[in-house]
């Protein structure tokens, strides 16, 4: 009886370690319902459509949705993690999930990309080898945005976030480029949907521009009630703020406005028409930067899985940092931290036959690094 | 801060809290007159939003839209009474709840299972855009004025149905003593449904207006309740008087606390660290005032002494 446990133990055991040298799992854990939902299911599409493209057979996908809900990511991670064994995770969303579940994962030696949030902590002293971001480091676009609002000539800006990492770290970004005033700086609760109060206040501080990072749901009840409320400071965001999604649901209220982006879907690069063609042509819709994000991100780990398993983990994080693959945004490499260095981009709002996109109308920063990457020690 | 800003932050606590009270009428009622903890009132919320951006999206109409959304959610009100609530009356609090979650869960995965999970959008009727002037050059949205007239409204035809008519006297009745209005001849039954149906009809048109200005999204309905919970035990629970000045108070604490308590910590901290404490604050304001009005009015402002 005993040996029969023991040999049945045994044949187990040297089945899932087979499987595990064949292929490689994938978990994904992102956002699929609720107020952010469209980013979460673009940066999943997006990723698919890579792994598609590739005709690998040999990744098995856990997709799951964290509903927003940290403790919701927390447990899918550790799911993951110990009853999946997953070897690489990646689709976090939201900064605030991903402090919550990307130090514990990358600890436990799964490797981590991150296709959207890139929380300074995490690029700073919370840096760690296995940890990739392959979007961007969150101030980024905000900084590109101060540089931006200096040559359009605003001096005097009223700047609104949500209240949790991303948040902060936008409006820090904004103030750490911008050379003008600050009439005032909110902080909105996240998932907030109403913005009656904040736009009483943006009327009545005398500003001379508005700058907001609202990604989601967020930004399309603002501009909305923004548009409603018939005050008339111009409008200025990073992309999240005026992404493929948000247009469809805002209509003509953001024709004209400016915001900037590490990603444009008129880029002209030939990853990134083939990718833009492809993926109207698979999902019937223009891909968003989220969904570009996904698409390079699994590319990325495509092009690193051509010279080592992860579970060779060195030679793996050496492929991956060498970041060996075509991106959607033309020029990409890695910083020392493992965050992005590339350009970032004004885009403006426009209409495109009878959909409204965005279109590069001018460059922001170029190789542009992030404040974080000395702070980090691997 | 100058007058004009204060006047706009206080109709827009005011119209917060008018969309709270048309939620809360119907919790506080329902829990008044059947003892029944309702936590699927949020779903009836959502309900009506989907049903008006259903109809929106046929005929064109906002105005055909906010019928249907009040028609969908008072007709799905009386059957889902009908069918589960009915038999919930003599359980205890903990059976209610744990039934009524389960209708959350239907409802939510149900709509899901219909309208997908992306949010959906109503347009504000070309009456209701823009901004109009009010006197003394304030500039304000007319659709949340609108919602503040229907609003009122609504409180107005409440209390003058509670006090001045049959119905009224029998719902009173039934808060009073449920046995003595079933002897005296009343059917009982019909007139849970009945109360049970107009709850769902307000917390319908309440997310059906709420729709142009937000997104019509699945799960839109919780937050609101809570909120909702918060009014009426403000109030006092069964009580509609207490249901209107708990949504006055909750919406107006809120508006103002978020737009002042920043301001306020900016007196004595550095600017950015005030705004973060402000807002985190702020989130917390309204439940201080409960446990503060609590502390001293154990069953709310108007709540009976039972």
């Amino acid at each position: 009886m005993k040996l029969k446990t023991l040999a049945l133990a045994g044949l187990m055991a040297s089945t899932s370690s087979m499987a595990l040298a064949d292929g490689v799992s994938i978990g994904m854990i992102t956002t699929l319902s609720g107020g952010g939902a469209g980013l979460g299911i673009d940066v999943r599409d997006g990723f698919m459509l890579a792994i598609e493209q590739s005709g690998r057979d040999d990744i098995e996908m856990i997709i799951e949705d964290d509903e927003r809900a940290p403790d919701r990511a927390v447990q899918l991670a550790d799911r993951m993690i110990q009853s999946d064994d997953v070897d690489i995770m990646t689709g976090i969303i939201w900064s605030n999930l991903a402090m919550a579940v990307i130090p514990s994962a990358t600890a436990q030696g799964v490797f981590y990309l991150s296709p959207n949030a890139g929380p300074s902590q995490l690029a700073g002293p919370g840096c760690h080898e296995n940890y990739f971001n392959v979007a961007w480091q969150n101030d980024g676009l905000h900084e590109a945005a101060g540089a931006y609002a200096n040559t359009a000539g605003y001096s005097n800006s009223f700047i609104l976030a949500p209240n949790y990492p991303a948040g902060r770290d936008a409006l820090t970004g904004y103030q750490r480029m911008f050379e003008g005033d600050v009439a005032e700086e909110v902080y909105t609760q996240l998932g907030q949907t109403d913005y009656a109060a904040e736009i009483s206040q943006i009327r009545n501080s005398g500003a001379d521009s508005v700058y907001f990072f609202l990604p989601g749901g967020m930004g399309i009840a603002f501009v909305r009630q923004y548009a409603e409320s018939g005050v008339d400071i111009p409008l200025i965001g990073p992309a999240f703020s005026f992404d493929q999604g948000i247009l469809g649901a805002v209509g003509e209220a953001a024709l004209g406005v400016h915001n900037t982006s590490q990603w444009s879907q008129d880029l002209d690069n030939p990853t990134n028409v083939a990718f833009v063609e492809a993926f109207q042509a698979e999902y019937g819709r223009l891909p968003s930067l989220y969904a570009s994000q996904g698409f390079d991100t699994a590319n990325l780990i495509l092009s690193a899985m051509e010279v080592a398993h992860p579970d060779d983990a060195d030679a793996f994080r050496a492929a991956l940092e060498a970041a060996n693959f075509d991106s959607t945004r033309g020029d990409f490499a890695f910083g020392p931290n493992h965050h992005p260095i590339q350009d970032i981009y004004v885009r403006e709002v426009v209409m495109q036959g009878d959909v409204l996109t965005n279109v590069v109308v001018g460059t922001a920063l170029e190789d542009h690094g992030d404040a974080y990457a000395d702070q980090c020690q691997m | 801060m100058s007058a004009a800003l204060l006047i706009e932050q206080l109709l827009n606590g005011l119209q917060f809290g008018v969309m709270l009270f048309l939620m809360a009428a119907g919790l506080t009622l329902i829990f008044g007159v059947m003892g029944l903890i309702n936590l699927a009132h949020g779903s009836l919320y959502m309900i009506g939003a989907f049903a008006a951006a259903a109809v929106a999206g046929w005929t064109g109409s906002f105005w055909l839209a906010l019928m249907g959304a009040l028609m969908a959610a008072a007709m799905i009100g009386a059957l889902v009474e009908m069918v589960v609530i009915r038999r919930l009356y003599d359980r205890d609090h903990l059976d209610q709840v744990l039934a009524t979650f389960a209708l959350i869960l239907i409802f939510s995965e149900g709509t899901r299972f219909f309208f997908g999970s992306l949010p959906l959008y109503l347009d504000t009727p070309d009456l209701l855009s823009g901004p109009t002037m009010l006197p003394g050059g304030i500039e304000y949205s007319k659709y949340r004025l609108f919602i503040i007239a229907v609003g009122l409204a609504v409180g107005a035809g409440l209390f003058w149905l509670i006090a001045r008519t049959r119905i009224g006297i029998q719902i009173r009745a039934g808060e009073a003593d449920r046995e003595m209005i079933a002897a005296l001849g009343v059917d009982i039954r019909k007139l849970y449904t009945l109360v049970f149906a107009l709850g769902a009809a307000l917390a319908g048109l309440a997310g059906a207006m709420i729709g142009p200005i937000q997104s019509v999204e699945v799960g839109m309905g919780e937050p609101v309740l809570i909120l909702a919970f918060v009014v009426i035990v403000i109030g006092g629970i069964g009580s509609i008087k207490g249901a209107f000045v708990g949504a006055l108070l909750v919406g107006l604490t809120d508006t103002l606390g978020r737009i002042m308590l920043p301001q306020l910590f900016g007196l004595f901290m550095d600017a950015s660290s005030a705004t973060t404490v402000g807002a985190s604050l702020a989130s917390m304001t309204i439940y201080i005032l409960m446990a503060g009005i609590l502390l001293f009015k154990p069953s709310g402002l108007f709540g009976g002494q039972s």
